[in-house]
């Protein structure tokens, strides 16, 4: 028998990489695949890659089906669209979804973003041991008894020494029978980045602005992750007072109140400086906020925050001004101000979605 | 053969009982395959060698996603060839391997006997081999891009064939119209006295009859003369092509016609072999010990999901269905204009002819035909058929009715013509300026759009000039061009008039 359908599979990844290449732009400003990450995959909604050919809407021919309902029952997606195919009728549109590996999606978004590798602090990745539990052992705790294990022993034993009848086929294991999972202790990378996100989620902040911020990092992530073996992500919110919330809650929050940015400052330099030693881990701070912020006194602390607490510690500090229908703040400017030619901040406009491809790059571009 | 001993010793009686029940099949060839190579072959649509092409890639992508996470799993795979081939999975269960012997077999009778398969290369092993050399030949001389850009457009194309064309004379004999163009055309009159000519030949009559001989000779000097729906054909011998163009045209067009009586009869084909292998597994086959997994195999196949028809379940049922009636004389005008729905139930005139009739449907139906002759009242309802439809403002799929009429219409239009639309090259010299012009015959369902505009970028790689194509949208006539810049739309006064 001939094969070849290595070939022929790389060929169409490469097809596919081509599509999601040209596609980039439209992906960034969209964020339509975020919700559809798996721990390594994203599944992307690739257009064009399928062959056409003339046929019907499938949604205008429906079809025949067989079993109990009224008329009415939805039955479901019909056959053939299991791809979630969109409806469009634009040229161009039919689409197919595809599962990427997400350092694929990071590759892609750093050749086309022309974005620099990032060199590490020179320190060593941290190698941290880590329990798997692989073996078995002849003693242990109840709690990691193995029912299986034990109960083969058992009717094993049973049947060597002829005391199992198959007419009753009652199986009682005795101490010697008893196994254990046990541990083994397995070296394994281990976080060596940590992104600390900080959001305005104050009244003038509007879903669209979180839209943004959402599909944004996201971007960074996948980049920062693709750079890094492993990575933690730690997320604050922040009005007047900051608090630290969990990945959900920081997208999805709302408050109203006022701006007091210095508070996220502080909170995240507090975090930095109690869980994350320099020596051991390359460090980034990204902000998004309308810059609105409460009062001129207020800006001052925040520069001193940084100044002293902050870029001391991390590899790269980073300010996106999500403008939004109010605006936008003076934050920007007056960060601008001060730390002009500082490295290792980094700002940066965003308008609206269309910016975020050239933000990206702005923070990710200095390869720090 | 290349099987076990214990499954060959399988295998023989299987085939022995297979025999006895007059099934007739060539020899056939079993393999075992792991998953993984299922898979591979299964992409290739059962041949393990085919030209280089990604969309076997992108088949195979799916296949094995849809095995690792365990929503569908290959049995078998059966060709037709003499010899047929027949993959099994190696990790079957001794149950299963049975059970899908005695499928294959069922599907190797099909393919010998059945009258649409009569066409078929039966040596298609060697010709698809042939074709990849053939390809890969022209990807050496001409570049893998190349090749694979022009194959790209053809492929988007392979469903334009007229897969009724083995069997049937198409082409009209030549014109027996001798007049010389540009003659003038004399009406034919029709016999009357004088004075009643104004009444039995009205001006406007010979105004009409006139027009239409004006047409007639017009169309006879379009090319093609008539609509023609083989446009694979068409354009091999009327595009602009290379020499290897030419022949990737004429593999891809080859390939569709041997495909086509497998789309022609997927209900007629499955339901067949489940027919068969139910019969041997139940009446020679199954051990005590083996009832269980048989039932839950068979069961398995069978299942149906609400949105889907299931053409194993319809084809079994509908073969048991005519069995039965034509062993109790449920048939003929006797039966059909009874209205006592009882005696109807019971009516048994122990007639017999079960069995002949099945083999007889086998050889000279396909499945559009077998539906529209055997899919009754009664079967629609005793099998809860039903006819679903597209609600925009729930986004859902929802059942429309139960309407026996209609559901065996929706049937028979998916799977008229495999289901896709008609369309056929009428000109080739549209607007006396070369281009190609396309025609949908509209049966009440309008094309995808975003589709069609692509295709026509395709068929426009492939003509080199601009291409037409005049279709109905949401009622009004529209001509969709391509002309190999941008894509053009505009409403279209008249349709042209033609004959099919």
């Amino acid at each position: 028998m001939v094969l070849n359908i290595e070939r022929d599979q790389n060929r169409f990844k490469q097809i596919v990489r081509g599509a999601i290449r040209r596609n980039l732009k439209r992906y960034i400003t969209r964020g339509e695949f975020i919700g559809r990450r798996g721990k390594d995959y994203v599944s992307i909604p690739v257009p064009q890659i399928e062959l056409p050919t003339f046929r019907y809407d499938p949604r205008s021919v429906g079809g025949v089906g067989q079993g109990e309902g009224e008329s009415g029952t939805p039955i479901g997606a019909a056959p053939g669209e299991g791809d979630g195919s969109g409806a469009g009728n634009m040229p161009g549109e039919h689409i197919l979804e595809v599962d990427v590996q997400l350092s694929d999606l990071a590759k892609i978004l750093g050749e086309e973003l022309e974005l620099p590798r990032i060199e590490p602090r020179g320190r060593k990745n941290i190698i941290q041991e880590e329990n798997r539990y692989v073996g078995i052992n002849r003693v242990g705790p109840d709690s990691l008894r193995h029912f299986k294990r034990t109960y083969k022993q058992a009717l094993k034993r049973q049947i060597i020494s002829g005391s199992y009848s198959p007419e009753q086929p009652m199986i009682v294991p005795i101490r010697d029978d008893l196994r254990y999972r046990a541990r083994k202790k397995v070296p394994g990378p281990t976080a060596n980045a940590v992104i600390v996100y900080m959001m305005d989620v104050s009244g003038s902040m509007e879903d669209e602005q979180k839209e943004i911020v959402r599909i944004e990092s996201f971007w960074i992530d996948t980049w920062l992750r693709s750079q890094y073996r492993g990575i933690e992500s730690r997320y604050i919110v922040h009005d007047t007072d900051a608090k630290e919330v969990d990945e959900e809650t920081f997208y999805h929050l709302r408050e109203s109140g006022g701006t007091r940015i210095s508070s996220a400052y502080q909170l995240a330099a507090s975090l930095i400086e109690r869980h994350y030693p320099t020596e051991d881990w390359n460090i980034y701070l990204f902000h998004f906020s309308d810059g609105d912020n409460l009062s001129d006194g207020d800006d001052e602390s925040c520069v001193d925050l940084i100044t002293t607490r902050v870029l001391p510690r991390v590899n790269l500090f980073c300010y996106g001004q999500v403008e939004g229908r109010y605006g936008s703040g003076k934050f920007l400017d007056m960060l601008a101000d001060r730390f002009e030619g500082i490295d290792r901040v980094s700002l940066s406009r965003i308008e609206g979605r269309e910016h975020i491809f050239n933000s990206i790059k702005t923070f990710l571009g200095k390869g720090r | 053969m290349n099987l076990p001993p214990d499954l060959e010793q399988i295998r023989k009686s299987v085939w022995e009982d297979a025999r006895n029940y007059g099934l007739d099949f060539y020899d056939t060839i079993f393999e075992l395959l792991d998953y993984d190579q299922l898979n591979e072959v299964a992409s290739y649509l059962g041949f393990p060698t085919r030209y280089p092409h990604w969309r076997f890639g992108m088949e195979y992508e799916k296949l094995a996603k849809g095995y690792t996470y365990g929503l569908s799993k290959i049995y078998e795979l059966v060709i037709n060839n003499d010899p047929c081939y027949a993959y099994l999975m190696k990790n079957n269960s001794v149950t299963d391997q049975k059970l899908v012997i005695a499928h294959v077999y069922g599907h190797c009778d099909f393919f010998k006997n059945n009258l649409w398969f009569s066409h078929t290369n039966r040596k298609m092993i060697d010709q698809m081999a042939n074709h990849a050399t053939r390809i890969r030949r022209y990807v050496d001389r001409f570049g893998f891009e190349v090749v694979e850009e022009f194959l790209d457009s053809v492929l988007s194309l392979e469903n334009l064939i007229d897969q009724h064309s083995p069997y049937i004379k198409r082409r009209e004999k030549k014109s027996t119209d001798e007049s010389v163009p540009g003659d003038r055309v004399t009406v034919p009159k029709l016999r009357s006295k004088e004075y009643m000519d104004e009444y039995i030949n009205p001006s406007e009559f010979l105004e009409r009859q006139r027009k239409r001989i004006e047409e007639d000779r017009k169309r006879k000097r379009r090319t093609p003369a008539s609509p023609e729906k083989d446009i694979l054909l068409f354009l091999i011998e009327n595009a602009p092509l290379e020499d290897w163009q030419q022949d990737v045209l004429a593999i891809v067009r080859s390939e569709s016609y041997y495909f086509a009586p497998q789309g022609m009869t997927k209900i007629m084909n499955e339901g067949w072999a489940s027919y068969w292998h139910s019969k041997i597994m139940t009446e020679k086959q199954l051990s005590d010990a083996e009832l269980i997994d048989y039932a839950d195999h068979h069961s398995g196949t069978l299942g149906t999901r609400p949105g889907v028809i299931n053409p194993y379940k319809l084809g079994l049922e509908l073969f048991r269905d005519i069995e039965d009636r034509w062993n109790k004389g449920k048939f003929g005008k006797e039966y059909e204009e009874c209205t006592d729905v009882e005696v109807k139930r019971v009516w048994d005139r122990a007639l017999g002819q079960g069995r002949d009739k099945i083999f007889e449907v086998r050889k000279i139906y396909n499945d559009v035909s077998f539906i529209d002759t055997f899919l009754t009242r009664e079967f629609c309802e005793q099998h809860r058929l039903f006819n679903y439809g597209y609600d925009p403002s729930s986004g859902h799929y929802v059942i429309l009715d139960r309407d026996y009429q209609k559901v065996k219409d929706k049937l028979l239009f998916q799977l008229t013509n495999l289901g896709d639309p008609f369309i056929y090259v009428v000109d080739s010299n549209y607007e006396n300026r070369g281009e190609l012009y396309l025609y949908h015959r509209h049966d009440g369902i309008d094309l995808r759009l975003d589709y069609a505009r692509d295709v026509l970028v395709n068929l426009q790689k492939v003509w080199s000039r601009p291409v037409n194509l005049e279709t109905l949208v949401e009622g009004t006539r529209r001509l969709l061009s391509f002309d190999g810049q941008e894509q053009k739309e505009r409403e279209l006064e008249e349709s042209l008039q033609l004959q099919f």
